[in-house]
């Protein structure tokens, strides 16, 4: 009997058409493209969860049970990071220097590439392909010199310093998109404005940079992370004094004294609170930043 | 035309120029020069060396080490993140399908990218230091995970056999995402009729993938390759704060030395200028050959 049973119970399957298993493996594939795709995100998740968590514990629970719940919320944590880790200060110097460097870079990047896109001049090639070269040439390359440059104007330790900086690095890219992005507005509104007696500088003001507004989004949300996210510039140009630190200096500092120190609540909650923030600005940014920041690789 | 075109050209030029030549340019030449120098910091004498430089770091071990690592990186970390972004990327946009009822994107997609994505926007300096607490030996995330399950831990970072693949998981742990989401962003522009052909032709997702994804998505695959070149061959702030190159040196690269050279223990301005000239033309070079070698007939589609 059993002998018999077992073709009649398989047999179905090549019956009734050639589409059945290709089903049955696209349903398997399915379940394994849903396995795959939960597993990285548990692994994007899972540090940046059990940083926030491990936040709120304290010392004892973290080397107690690194996996587990913390027995009460303790903001104590926080408050020793914001305050007596000085994240709190770095975070508004972060804050600070960004403003100013972001703003920098968008005025003298829009100005520069407005000319570059539409105003016809001897040379103009030439000192376009000046800044854009600059997208090839490593920071690293220019480290030691920019030390130099940076302490012989007396801007050494400076936030102006930092500034400045920031903005000449940015400015490459920053002309590149702006001057792509400006040629690819229409040309009759402002000859219209030229026609009706705008002035030049008026019609940059006033049509152009409106109308530029999606790609000076763009480029200034692709900006700004990459200045709120230097380290390197920083550490070189701003090694003194503690109190002008930027954030990740900070961050860095507080890692290499919990060595020490043995508070990892303290870092966890130092990088929860500079975590915090760029959350938000993703979760509410969430298409412009990843537009932006893709156009900035895509070019 | 009241004033003419002059005044505009002249205040919205001239500042920028200005401040790139003072601050990008002039650096950047004046590292070519100093690299021929035996300039030992902060004293002013700085005596032209010639090639001497160069001809130290061809027998300098420590570099030859970091060049080695960043030789893997570069072998590594591009391919695995290219090849894990489009197999993510294949998956949420079409790993929906049912049957021949057509090509659909998977449930959740867009929460997918977004979590995906959240790496790329943090700094970096945070994944080096949250990273370094994952791999903690004590009490890590992976080693009270592996000791829960009654399993041996290895030491991650602190041990010279596994620090280097520590480091370099984490390299692409936080490159996928971007790439899952510049790569679908490119499928979505390949008409859907052709993956829909495709399918009733009864291929294989690999099939799929390999001969007619990729070679639609080729142009954005190239580009990818090239800046995950340039990230491999640089890696320095991920290798400093996890590691600063140990331990023993094993997961040492070239920024970090050229970093130590010139601003650590020593000051040696001139050879890390050497070290930073032979850094650019590495970094130009492997842009220039991934475009030539990767160059292909476009595939338009409209």
């Amino acid at each position: 009997m059993t002998t018999l049973d077992q073709p009649t119970a398989t047999a179905p399957t090549p019956v009734t058409s050639g589409d059945r298993p290709l089903r049955r493996e696209l349903g398997v594939a399915n379940a394994l493209s849903h396995g795959f795709l939960l597993l990285w995100g548990l692994l994007t998740v899972l540090p940046l969860l059990w940083m926030f968590i491990s936040s709120f514990k304290t010392n004892a629970e973290i080397l107690a049970d690194p996996w587990g719940l913390p027995g009460a919320l303790h903001l104590d944590n926080w408050a020793r990071a914001w305050t007596g880790a000085h994240i709190g200060r770095y975070f508004i110097n972060s804050l600070v220097v960004v403003a100013g460097s972001v703003s920098l870079t968008m005025l003298m990047g829009a100005t520069a590439a407005y000319v570059f896109a539409r105003y016809e001049f001897r040379g103009r090639q030439v000192v376009y392909y000046l800044f854009v070269g600059g997208l090839m040439f490593p920071v690293f390359l220019a480290l030691v010199p920019l030390f130099f440059v940076v302490r012989n104007a007396g801007l050494f330790n400076t936030w102006l310093g930092l500034i400045l900086v920031y903005a000449a690095y940015s400015l490459p890219f920053t002309v590149f998109f702006l001057t792509a992005f400006f040629r690819t507005l229409p040309t009759s509104v402002a000859e219209a404005a030229l026609v009706d007696g705008c002035g030049h500088f008026r019609l940059f003001f006033r049509v152009m940079l409106p109308m530029a507004r999606p790609g000076l989004i763009s480029v200034a949300i692709f900006n700004f992370l990459s200045h709120w996210n230097q380290f390197l510039l920083p550490q070189v140009l701003l090694q003194g004094d503690e109190s002008k630190w930027m954030l990740a200096q900070g961050l860095f500092a507080l890692s290499v004294s919990q060595g020490y120190a043995g508070d990892y609540a303290r870092l966890f909650a130092g990088l929860s609170i500079a975590v915090l923030p760029v959350l938000a600005v993703y979760a509410a940014f969430q298409r412009q930043v990843q537009s932006g920041l893709t156009a900035g690789q895509l070019k | 035309m009241k004033h003419g075109k002059w005044p505009l050209i002249v205040t919205f030029l001239v500042p920028p120029v200005l401040l790139y030549v003072f601050f990008v340019v002039s650096p950047y030449l004046q590292a070519f020069q100093i690299s021929t120098t035996d300039w030992l910091g902060y004293s002013a004498d700085a005596n032209p060396v010639g090639l001497a430089n160069f001809k130290t770091l061809w027998h300098d071990d420590y570099v030859w080490n970091a060049l080695k690592n960043n030789a893997i990186l570069l072998g590594l970390v591009p391919v695995l993140t290219i090849v894990l972004g489009l197999f993510f990327a294949t998956m949420l946009a079409m790993g929906g399908r049912k049957g021949s009822a057509g090509v659909t994107g998977v449930r959740g997609g867009a929460l997918y990218r977004t979590v995906y994505f959240f790496p790329q926007v943090l700094s970096v300096v945070i994944i080096a230091l949250l990273w370094k607490e994952v791999y903690h030996p004590n009490q890590g995330l992976l080693t009270s995970a592996l000791h829960g399950l009654g399993l041996p831990a290895p030491t991650w970072l602190g041990d010279p056999a596994t620090a280097f693949w520590c480091v370099l998981a984490v390299m692409v742990w936080s490159n996928v995402g971007f790439y899952v989401v510049l790569f679908g962003a490119a499928m979505s522009a390949v008409p859907k009729e052709i993956y829909e052909a495709v399918l009733l032709d009864g291929a294989s997702r690999f099939t799929t993938l390999r001969r007619v994804t990729l070679p639609l998505l080729w142009d954005t695959v190239q580009v990818a390759w090239v800046y995950l070149a340039i990230f491999a061959l640089d890696g320095f702030i991920l290798v400093q704060l996890m590691t600063n190159g140990g331990p023993n040196f094993s997961t040492d690269v070239i920024g970090v030395r050229m970093y130590d050279t010139a601003f650590g223990s020593e000051t040696k301005f001139g050879y890390a200028s050497a070290i930073g000239v032979v850094m650019f033309f590495l970094t130009l070079s492997v842009a220039v050959l991934s475009l030539r070698v990767g160059r292909r007939e476009r595939i338009e589609y409209t």
